[in-house]
């Protein structure tokens, strides 16, 4: 029923579904209504705001099954009502009222509103803003709209969720990133990821060796909100971090009452989805007995080996959280601790991540000195394996054995060279054997890292408007890990294993200060609010150098580091300020600025100024609107600001140094061996990437909000590209070099609506559905206009050497590929090194070379769905991406002849791909494998039950089965549609994981 | 502590509207020096010269996997192996079976401005120079009167500037040898931004010579000089080679014969003598007791590792059945490069027992299939062994110790020979003979091999069987007018199995088209 009835958002079809809805529900529970009938009762519902009837309102009896609503005048009726009942009265944005019937036959009730949920506050950099006032295009996710299931890091939570946004996963691995857009990317050199700010401090967005991503050491658990600011009103508060938006994560602090124990438990089993398509033992040995040379077929061996069976394996994990929240006299307080274990499903992969976290928020001097203390700590410990073995498994022979009791190399099969004398050799041009790569590899790393930061929050005794705060953070994380390799593994033969270490210090600290001050003007329908503040910077990092050793524990030669260690260090200072003036509660006018002094640049560009400007019209307060009673919500706002990005690049790069060569890169002369000095490439003008974005934006609600959603379009445009250029050789110490010039720009639509078809006493069903569209081109490459060039090159891709696949060229998409047009015969089967000579000069060169699509799906789409009856609920979010491509490098590299029949004097297996192709040599820049991967994927599918109380009241339990990725529809035709950069090649598989989880609330 | 000191003290004073605290934006990175640190001593001048030299030898400062220049993999970004390319796989010495971008072109005789090996050659060679143009602007008298750097100090740096000179001298020849008219840029232009001007061709010459010249003076004497380090003698031997292809940069008429006469003489009567014997120039001990050498690129297995250079040179000229071992990289063997048959055929006899020089491996020496390693003949004669046949050991054991010959005393004598034999005064014919035979009598071991008379094609073809894979076979058919003619051919020729004629332009590689757009200053190439 409820999947025939398609989702159209008029209050007519509504009260049709509705009413639906109840008969639905009245038949299901016929059996429990059917007690001592006895009076009618009814009456009419109004809203106690402005006396207005309030159609659609849920009734039911308490306890019982039935209900109704009321309907376009407010009134309801409601028969068979048993005696003593008492009647609930329930509405989007209004509290809940309950009435007991007594004797009355007319029960009339008028409706408060829910302030809290209609003063909903959002948070904003520094600060806090009313979400009926915000200026800025912001979306906020609170954890109640989670993502479901299993969960290693932190953006998984809201993949899906928020329009405008992009989460990608990097790969299957246990606790991998993700990448993350908002709003496409707005540099081609510089960082394109957004500023990550978690309880106002922000991250400093470098990597930590031997954890696979610096937000995986944080609990999920943990977490409260997601708010996602993507226009320059929101953003350029964040000066010269904010170019690609801003997340602002807050987390889950203690709450004064009864000490609440939450803990849950999850249990999850990932199996791989889909392998990549190679050739079968059979078809492969059938493939070079036709084909092959008579020595190639004496290479064929007598197994039947699957070598992606053998490398992956179901994978079981599990992951537990326990929190106390309470409060201690009158502090707040919340204390959690985590235990993830998560074991790959490549063999031997696994990482376990204890963690803890404290909150106390004392509150001092009569409320006036509010204290927020955040302290968390994380260690995540990783078994890497050798991910190199990946795409081993697709490439290796599969007539070979896993084993071979005759090989020296720890008694794997391995490719070898005999010599004339009948003396073996490894073969330095074979693959290895995949399953050796990872069960000779013992890779460990250990992160220990602890964050957090003190906030004092002071308001003025003398003048409460006024507040100060100060903000210190800290983030501090030790990375260390091994690798070992045996000395007669094939993987390190030549420097007989390997037995190496690394370790990394980081050390972050963040400092902030600032005034606020917030005033009611009554007299003049005014309000103001003003900031003002400071903030300091410094992230240094710390790493060790350590030559390699074999696994004997010798020093391999030539490794010894010049240098005990390095200390990458940047420094970002900072003054801000910000304006908020609202007139009449309809008219908001907000501006903000902000200075930022940069290590990175010299100091003659050090300092950039990044303003923002907006309006917000809050239409729906208008009285012409006043008419309009479905209208919740209605304003209009547009914005326009300058934000900056100064990360991703060099710390020192505007400065002309010399540096010293490692001990493997000295010169001779006589008999001594020097270590070089060697001046650098630099560009001593290099400053700030501008980007200024223009927003309109238009946001909705209807019936109290059940019906909600936002339009925006923008426009951003960055100048000053960090882009990484060719310059006059001669001129430098490099062919290229980092510096200002260029100009993409970003145009799209973004579109979220929410909505609450059903809400009635036991049956409630929401819907959220987000579109994106999102469009980007370069307009400007290089300092002076040249139609003749070509564009940057980029995306490498595997096979040959240097080779690459992508460019940035003027008035293209960024990263399209660039390829040759493959020319296909009468059955569509492409012809081999047969392309179009596309500028018809008779000859085929790099001139007839085009730009063919983009990585970049133009549409995003997110749909999410929970429908909740009584005790249970049901719960999905689909993905979807159109119009993205993908180079598919696993079979550009793989899917030849050349690479079955081997000239290494080897057998390697091809992709299914070569039946298709027939292609004898790698034909790399066909645009053949620019292939289309739009996709739609089921990211998880979940039921839950909620028992309520058990075990004699004493607790609330919940369980849930959830079902994560759950499916893809593609045409892609390699093992994924869905991979950062759009170069597939060695992906590790996303699996698909089943999860049981149980939640008890004490 | 202190840290929240400052913090608050800052917020303090930025709350009262006075100072900030901005010189915590003034930051250095840890292990990198400024140029004043750099140059502070006569020690700290030989680590700068390491660089000055180590420019062609390595691709980067870091390690194998690092470059100084961007757009080409490190591994193949040094300039011997660019170079050897150049020079060798667009000839009927090499072959190669990669289809890596840019390597098919050579041999085809096709290539674009777009490739990327050529616009990579072009950019480590105006790197090299920038590198010398910087060392040479730091040893400035003046700047060494600044360090307070004077006396025997302030002599030896002056040698080191002389050398940088060379250095530079020597790379705008394989410009002009190479590119033509390729961008100009000395000491006295800035780093940063700044558009050179095109040199033309002639104009270059008279610069390499006029360089050179002011040079020797200061340069260290014949075999004087510490090994790897320029000396006269190489100095006067890149003369007689600008002097012998003057008639290929100045055009045609414009010979520099009797120069190339005089220059090559004095290398021949500077001390220098010849390797006993042939095969120990090529093996991974050539840095000891080599008396022919007048400069190589120095490389080790261990202290100057890269994937280009020797290491290139052998690893790309044998595969995994040759027994690598014996080739002293146990690990090795890349099988990519061999030779078509016009080289072996130039012996008569190429098995070895005669000529000795002739060093191959392989049984088929047609070439059918360009594909095929094993169409062709291999290559022996370069191996990281000691000349009691010990494995040099290398990281990895897949690196070369071999020293490169960049220029040898052999050329002189076959420098002088074709001097002669293309009219100029100043040598006779009798020791342009006997100059001749000491090359065969080396090589055969005896004088059955000797000459009683010799022609101008004699000489290129002797120059074929004594420097063939040592990157300069492109520079002489050019000079024989032979590079693109019909007149002679080698299997794949042109890209067709039986070879054939193409363009003349190809005599000269274009300026690479990403120079092209980045300096508005320049012209393609005819």
């Amino acid at each position: 029923m409820f999947k025939k009835q398609s989702i159209t958002f008029y209050p007519f079809t509504m009260k049709q579904l509705y009413q639906k809805t109840v008969c639905f529900a009245l038949l299901l529970l016929l059996g429990n209504v059917a007690l001592m009938a006895q009076g009618t009762v009814s009456g009419k519902v109004t809203d106690q705001h402005d006396g207005s009837v309030l159609p659609g309102v849920t009734v039911v009896v308490k306890n019982s099954a039935l209900g109704t609503q009321t309907d376009e005048t407010g009134k309801y009726s409601l028969s068979n009502v048993p005696a003593g009942a008492t009647l609930v009265f329930s509405f989007v944005g209004k509290l809940v009222k309950e009435v007991a019937v007594g004797t009355e036959s007319v029960i009339n009730v008028a409706l408060a509103d829910n302030s809290k949920e209609l003063s909903e506050v959002v948070v904003i950099g520094y600060g806090t803003q009313k979400k009926q006032e915000l200026t800025g295009s912001i979306t906020s996710i609170s954890s109640k709209d989670f993502q479901q299931g299993n969960i290693q890091s932190p953006e998984q939570l809201i993949v899906g969720k928020v329009a405008g946004v992009s989460i990608t996963s990097n790969n299957g691995q246990p606790g991998s990133g993700s990448t993350i857009r908002i709003r496409g990317g707005a540099s081609l050199n510089a960082s394109n990821d957004p500023l990550i700010v978690i309880d106002g401090v922000p991250l400093s967005g470098s990597s930590l060796s031997g954890a696979p991503n610096p937000l995986s050491l944080i609990n999920p658990n943990d977490i409260e909100t997601f708010t996602v600011l993507k226009d320059a009103s929101a953003t350029a508060i964040y000066g010269s971090r904010a170019s690609n938006g801003v997340i602002l994560i807050t987390t889950k602090k203690g709450q004064s009452g009864t000490p609440v124990i939450n803990f849950n438990s999850q249990l999850a089993v990932s199996k791989i989805v889909k392998t990549v398509d190679a050739l079968s033992a059979d078809e492969f040995r059938t493939y070079v007995e036709t084909n092959g040379t008579d020595a190639q077929k004496a290479l064929l061996g007598s197994a039947k080996t699957d070598w992606q069976d053998e490398i992956y394996r179901t994978g079981i994990s599990t992951d537990n959280n326990l929190s106390i929240s309470g409060a201690l006299k009158s502090m707040p307080y919340r204390v959690s601790l985590g235990y993830l274990l998560q074991n790959g499903i490549l063999i031997t992969d696994k990482m376990q991540r204890p963690s803890a976290s404290i909150n106390v928020s004392p509150r001092f001097f009569n409320k006036h000195l509010k204290i927020d203390l955040n302290l968390k700590g994380a260690q995540t410990k990783s078994h890497f394996a050798n991910q190199g073995a990946i795409i081993n498994a697709v490439q290796f022979d599969p007539t070979q054995a896993v084993m071979d009791e005759s090989s020296p190399f720890g008694g794997y099969f391995e490719w070898v060279t005999k010599d004339d004398a009948g003396k073996a050799t490894l073969n330095p041009n074979a693959p290895r054997n995949p399953v050796a790569l990872i069960r000779q590899q013992d890779n460990n790393g250990t992160v220990n890292r602890s964050f957090g930061n003190a906030q004092f929050d002071y308001k003025f005794h003398f003048l409460p408007d006024l507040h100060a705060n100060l903000n210190l953070g800290y983030d501090i994380s030790k990375g260390s890990g091994t690798t070992f390799v045996p000395e007669y593994a094939a993987q390190n033969f030549t420097t007989k294993g390997q037995n190496n270490k690394y370790l990394q210090k980081v050390n972050n600290k963040v400092a902030e200060f600032y005034l606020s001050y917030a005033k009611d003007l009554k007299s003049i329908k005014s309000n103001v609010s003003a900031t003002a503040g400071y903030g300091y910077y410094n992230n240094a990092t710390k790493n060790y150098f350590y030559p390699n050793f074999s696994a004997n524990g010798e020093i391999v030669e030539g490794s010894q580091p010049k240098f005990a260690y390095d200390i990458p260090e940047n420094t970002l200072i900072s003054y801000y300020g910000r304006l908020i003036y609202t007139f009449d509660d309809k008219y908001i006018l907000a501006g903000s600025i902000r200075t930022d002094g940069s290590s990175r640049f010299s100091p003659a560009n050090r300092w950039g100024v990044f303003p923002s400007v907006a309006l917000t019209w809050r239409i729906n307060r208008e009285n012409f609107m006043k008419p309009v009673s479905a209208l919740t919500d209605l304003k209009l706002r547009l914005s326009y600001g300058i934000t900056g990005n100064q990360d991703g690049i060099a710390n020192y790069s505007y400065l002309g140094i010399y540096s010293v060569s490692s001990n493997a890169s000295q010169y001779q002369f006589g008999n001594t061996f020097y270590n070089m000095t060697a001046p650098a490439a630099y560009d001593q003008n290099i400053k700030w990437e501008q980007t200024a974005t223009a927003n309109a934006g238009l946001d909705f609600g209807f019936f109290n909000n059940r019906l909600s959603g936002s339009l925006d379009v923008y426009y951003k445009k960055t100048k000053n590209l960090l882009n990484t250029v060719p310059i006059p050789i001669g001129s430098n110490f490099s062919n290229q070099i980092l510096t200002n010039v260029g100009n993409i720009e970003n145009k799209g639509v973004e579109f979220a609506v929410n909505g609450t078809p059903i809400a009635t006493g036991k049956l409630s069903w929401n819907v959220g559905f987000n579109v994106t569209y999102n469009n980007n081109k370069i307009t400007n490459l290089t300092a002076v206009s040249d139609p003749e060039f070509a564009g940057n090159q980029t995306g490498g891709i595997t096979g040959g050497t240097g080779q690459s696949i992508q460019i940035h060229s003027v008035n293209y998409n960024t990263f399209s590929y660039y390829v040759f047009k493959q020319v296909y015969d009468q059955d569509g089967k492409p012809l081999e090194n047969v392309y179009a000579d596309l500028n018809g000069d008779g000859v085929i060169n790099q001139k007839d070379q085009y730009r063919y699509k983009s990585p970049f799906p133009k549409v995003m789409l997110g749909f999410n769905t929970q429908l909740t009856y009584d005790k249970w609920s049901l719960s999905t979010i689909l993905r979807a991406n159109i119009g993205n491509y993908m180079y598919n490098n696993v079979a550009s590299n793989f899917g030849v002849r050349r690479n079955i029949l081997n000239p290494n004097n080897i057998l390697g297996n091809s992709t299914t791909d070569i039946y298709n192709t027939n292609f004898f040599n790698n034909r790399y820049q066909s645009d053949y494998y620019v292939q289309n991967a739009s996709f739609l994927r089921m990211d998880n599918v979940g039921i839950g039950y909620n028992a309520g109380r058990v075990l004699g009241n004493r607790m609330n339990l919940r369980v849930n089965a959830t079902c994560q990725n759950v499916f893809v529809v593609t045409k892609y035709r390699g093992l994924d549609p869905e991979i950062n950069g759009g170069i597939d090649y060695n992906l590790y598989p996303r699996p698909r994981t089943f999860v049981l989880g149980l939640n008890l609330d004490f | 502590m202190k840290f929240l000191y400052k913090t608050l003290l800052c917020s303090a004073l930025v709350a009262g509207g006075a100072v900030s605290c901005t010189k915590d934006l003034d930051l250095s990175p840890t292990n990198s020096i400024t140029a004043d640190i750099a140059y502070k001593t006569p020690a700290d001048y030989k680590q700068v010269l390491a660089k000055v030299y180590g420019s062609f030898a390595l691709a980067g400062n870091n390690g194998i996997n690092t470059s100084d220049l961007a757009g080409i993999d490190p591994g193949q970004a040094d300039f011997l192996r660019l170079f050897w390319n150049a020079q060798e796989l667009t000839t009927d010495e090499a072959a190669c079976v990669w289809n890596d971008p840019g390597i098919p072109d050579f041999h085809n005789l096709n290539w674009t401005a777009g490739n990327v090996l050529l616009s990579a050659l072009y950019n480590r060679s105006l790197f090299h120079v920038t590198v010398c143009n910087e060392f040479i602007r730091e040893s400035s008298d003046e700047k060494l009167a600044g360090r307070g750097i004077s006396g025997q100090d302030a002599e030896e740096i002056r040698r080191y500037r002389a050398e940088a000179q060379f250095l530079r001298a020597f790379q705008y020849w394989v410009l002009m040898d190479l590119f033509g008219n390729p961008p100009f840029v000395t000491e006295k232009d800035p780093i940063g931004k700044y558009i050179p001007p095109q040199i033309k061709r002639a104009d270059l010459f008279a610069y390499v010579e006029s360089e050179l010249k002011a040079a020797e003076a200061t340069l260290a004497e014949p075999r004087k000089n510490e090994y790897g380090r320029v000396d006269k003698a190489a100095s006067w031997a890149l003369l007689a080679r600008l002097y012998l292809n003057a008639e290929v940069y100045l055009g045609k008429g414009q010979g520099r014969y009797n120069d190339a006469i005089t220059y090559s003489e004095k290398v021949i009567k500077s001390g220098y003598s010849l390797m006993p014997e042939y095969k120990h120039l090529f093996l991974g001990d050539n840095d000891v007791d080599n008396p022919e050498v007048l400069l190589s690129i120095n490389y080790d297995g261990i202290k100057t590792q890269n994937n280009g250079g020797t290491t290139f040179i052998i690893n790309a000229g044998i595969n995994a059945a040759m027994n690598p071992s014996s080739f002293g990289i146990p690990n090795g063997g890349w099988g990519g490069n061999r030779a078509t048959k016009n080289l072996p055929l130039r012996f008569g006899d190429y098995s070895g027992k005669t000529d000795k020089r002739a060093m191959f491996f392989g049984q088929k020496i047609e070439m059918e299939d360009p594909s095929v390693f094993t169409d062709g003949l291999a290559i022996t004669k370069f191996r990281n062994v000691t000349r009691s046949g010990a494995i040099v050991p290398s990281s990895g054991n897949s690196f070369s110790s071999v020293d490169f010959p960049l220029f040898r005393l052999a050329e002189m004598y076959l420098t002088y020979a074709e001097a002669v034999k293309r009219g100029g005064t100043g040598g006779n014919e009798a020791t342009a003979i006997a100059y001749f035979n000491k090359l065969r009598e080396r090589a055969y071991g005896n004088a059955s091999g000797n000459v009683t008379a010799i022609t101008l094609n004699d000489v290129l073809d002797e120059r074929g069987r004594e420097f063939y894979w040592e990157a300069h076979r492109r520079t002489d058919l050019v000079r024989y007018g032979l590079l693109t003619s019909g007149s002679y051919l080698w299997p794949w020729k042109g890209g067709v199995k039986d070879g054939r004629g193409v363009s003349e332009s190809f005599n000269l590689f274009p300026i690479p088209a990403t120079d092209l757009i980045a300096n508005p200053n320049l012209q393609q190439n005819p």
